[in-house]
């Protein structure tokens, strides 16, 4: 069958199973997205309104759905345009394949008209890279992105493809066989020593943590998880990645660790004598101090990355392998341990952070982001998908909105981009048309992606964008506040009537003042099919704690203060 | 000759195999500095199949764990093959100078002649006025040699970085070959 490169890597994507792109034309991808509309029928493409938007859609979908998120981009300030989203997927191991447009190969190296170095400016930020300059190599180049994207520690993958070999023609005949790559090679299973030096350590244990990160979710290894801890009676402390991995309300389940982690995960780290790290990186969010860092642990850490093990923390038993079959080796020869003074230990720490940083929320009228987000799990069940942006109420949805299933919370974790909440919302509701989908973010944030609002409007998506307003770049201001003896520079911000915008973008919206609107916002919502805006007017000055101030130790947090208590500086 | 070690102090030799493919040196020096990897010296050549090039690395091994680096190496996909050379892993290494000195006047043309005599070094250009030496051998050697011909005005100088290989049967080589792709005309290519 003679085909043109660009009917080519339509029929690819078709055959990587892809349902919907997220994307932008422009120039250079002309020809891609005139062979396009053969098979509008069985994909279907988002036009976005900035390319940044189509990266964390592409995103949104691959976190949500586990599959990889395909987002298509014109040459140079398109192509460019997508790099903090791919910067994001990076830092955050999820599996997208970018396709862009490049000038013609003769014209490559010429400073054409939008033409950009792209694999050149996205080397870093991706797990590999293609420019492909022969039509006849370029079905291969596919299959190989999309399965490097996928198989191992997932991440973002671009190709680069210049216009002439979109357009040049061939016999097209799909490589049917397995994807060899010399130096790529996936992990195998743990060896024996490997395995009995983990469960000697896990046997020996007083007083042992777990601490779950995404690579569980990714690996889908939550069950294998929840058995260890089970027989092992070991508690678990999640990663903000790693929350809903097993369900939070597990009673092992301790909370979610680092700087605005719950104290008392932070507590057991620090006292803990052995950490088993799956799946996790020792962030040095997590971490604090990495001198002061869990010091009378040894420490087993198993990542499908090598290059983990021993990175941050240095390691007794490094293990590099999938989780779910490491784990899963684990579980024959693991024996019943128990640890009840340990977990009594844990349960006082619990309690004294439940009393200090949870329930000490008197109501005085003042609408606050942790009620909003408190009451939005609780009107919806507890069930809804969320998306976050960065800042404050990230970390507040991270405390009140426990998830009982993984890949339920999506969160730019390790890159921290604003402006990633709303657009990876319509991707995740894209891959997961079935789940109550709610974008939680700040009027900071939201105001860096919120063009698409007309994305969302045209494409009828059933998106519920909670904007949580408190006319600050909340988190920001609250470093300010604490390290910068409270000099607001640039932190007090003018935002537009967000109802009145939604109007102008033809989108339903209402304005909470009050708790006990909260209630009626979520009706409203689901009352609705497409997306909705639904602005809530804070308090200005609310702050997140516990905290633990960058590069101190982790067990140093600063508290919500008793009422009449002053903070410790 | 005196024996000498065949790593400095405080440095490990890395030697790499990796796709000779466009771009593949730019994606590792990319790495090094983005993790802020130290770098001595990095040589790359062809080997005996054209399809697979080698690097020797030598990094700052005080500052940075050779094995972090070969970890983050292995990473990349254009990489084949990683080995750490220490000390304790038995190998050869050589590093290539080429050095232009002064040579005018019998006194300095005599005492680069006695230097080069007590060294593995050939005199490959000589004029009225200079002459360029060449010499290989360990980097300590190397830095002796020169450190003996400095006296005599080294004018312009070049090395060409470590390069080393395992010895005996410490063979690094890949049964690698490149994928040969079906595709448009139905024939068999060669993926760049």
């Amino acid at each position: 069958m003679q085909l043109t490169g660009a009917e080519i890597i339509m029929e690819c994507l078709l055959r990587e199973n892809v349902k919907v792109m997220f994307g932008y034309p422009g120039g250079a991808i002309l020809p891609t997205y005139d062979a396009m509309t053969k098979y509008l029928d069985r994909m279907h493409h988002v036009l976005v309104r900035h390319e940044q938007g189509a990266s964390h859609m592409a995103d949104g979908y691959a976190r949500a759905t586990g599959e990889v998120g395909v987002c298509i981009a014109t040459s140079g300030p398109g192509a460019t345009n997508l790099i903090t989203g791919l910067a994001t997927a990076m830092m955050d191991s999820s599996p997208i394949v970018a396709i862009t447009g490049q000038v013609g190969t003769g014209a490559i190296g010429s400073d054409a008209f939008q033409e950009t170095d792209v694999t050149g400016a996205t080397l870093p930020v991706t797990k590999h890279n293609y420019l492909v300059t022969d039509v006849e190599e370029l079905a291969y180049t596919i299959k190989e992105a999309f399965y490097i994207a996928r198989s191992g520690r997932p991440g973002p993958v671009l190709i680069d493809i210049p216009k002439d070999v979109q357009n040049a023609v061939t016999e097209f005949i799909y490589p049917e066989e397995e994807i060899v790559l010399p130096g790529y090679q996936l992990p195998s299973p743990a060896s024996d020593s490997e395995i009995a030096a983990a469960l000697e350590l896990i046997h020996n244990a007083e007083r042992p943590v777990i601490l779950a990160g995404h690579g569980i979710t990714l690996s889908g290894a939550g069950h294998e998880l929840q058995e260890l801890a089970e027989i092992a009676n070991i508690p678990i402390a999640q990663t903000l990645l790693g929350k809903g991995c097993i369900p939070e309300e597990h009673p092992l389940v301790i909370g979610w660790m680092g700087m605005h982690g719950d104290a008392c995960a932070n507590h057991a780290i620090q006292e803990a004598d052995l950490l088993i790290a799956l799946g996790m990186r020792f962030d040095d969010r997590v971490t604090g101090n990495l001198k002061t860092y869990s010091p009378n642990s040894k420490k087993i850490h198993v990542d499908i990355d090598p290059s983990e093990l021993g990175k941050n923390v240095p390691v007794d038993v490094g293990i590099n392998g999938d989780l779910k079959t490491v784990i899963g080796q684990w579980l024959p020869g693991l024996k019943q341990c128990s640890h009840p003074e340990w977990l009594n230990r844990i349960r006082d720490w619990q309690e004294d952070s439940h009393e200090r940083d949870i329930l000490n929320h008197e109501s005085n009228g003042k609408l606050l982001t942790a009620q909003v987000i408190n009451d939005l799990w609780k009107y919806t069940d507890g069930n809804a998908l969320t998306v976050s942006d960065v800042g404050q109420h990230q970390m507040l949805e991270a405390q009140y909105y426990p998830h009982q299933r993984p890949a339920m919370m999506l969160t730019s974790g390790g890159l921290g981009t604003m402006g990633f909440g709303f657009p990876a919302a319509i991707g995740a509701k894209f891959g997961k048309p079935e789940e109550e989908v709610w974008a939680i973010v700040g009027d900071g944030g939201v105001q860096m992606t919120i063009c698409e609002m007309a994305t969302a409007r045209q494409e009828n998506i059933n998106v519920n964008l909670a904007i949580i307003n408190n006319n600050f770049l909340g988190m920001v201001r609250q470093w300010q506040e604490l390290f910068y003896d409270k000099r607001y520079n640039a932190t007090p911000m003018f935002s537009p009537d967000f109802c009145k915008l939604a109007e102008a973008y033809d989108i339903p919206s209402m304005r909470v003042t009050s708790r006990d609107q909260i209630e009626e916002s979520v009706e409203f919502a689901r009352s609705i099919d497409g997306p909705v805006l639904i602005e809530y007017m804070v308090e200005k000055e609310e702050m997140v704690y516990p905290m633990v101030a960058s590069g101190a130790d982790l067990h140093d947090m600063k508290r919500r203060p008793k009422p009449g208590e002053e903070v410790k500086q | 000759m005196t024996p000498h070690t065949q790593t400095r102090e405080g440095k490990t030799t890395i030697v790499a195999l990796v796709e000779n493919k466009p771009g593949v040196l730019n994606r590792v020096v990319s790495l090094f500095r983005r993790r802020a990897f130290n770098v001595d010296s990095l040589t790359v050549g062809r080997t005996h199949k054209e399809h697979v090039s080698r690097m020797t690395i030598v990094v700052d091994s005080a500052t940075i764990s050779p094995y972090r680096v070969k970890a983050n190496l292995e990473k990349l996909i254009n990489v084949i093959d990683v080995q750490v050379l220490t000390n304790d892993t038995p190998h050869v290494s050589r590093d290539l100078v080429l050095v232009k000195v002064r040579t005018d006047g019998a006194e300095r043309s005599n005492g680069v002649t006695g230097v080069c005599e007590r060294y593995p070094a050939k005199i490959i250009d000589i004029g009225p006025d200079v002459a360029i030496i060449e010499m290989s051998g360990t980097e300590d050697l190397v830095e002796k040699f020169v450190d003996e011909l400095r006296p005599f005005d080294i004018v312009e100088l070049v090395r060409t970085g470590l390069v080393a290989m395992g010895r005996g049967t410490r063979i690094q080589d890949t049964d690698y070959e490149p994928v040969k792709v079906k595709n448009g005309n139905g024939v068999y290519k060669t993926t760049v």
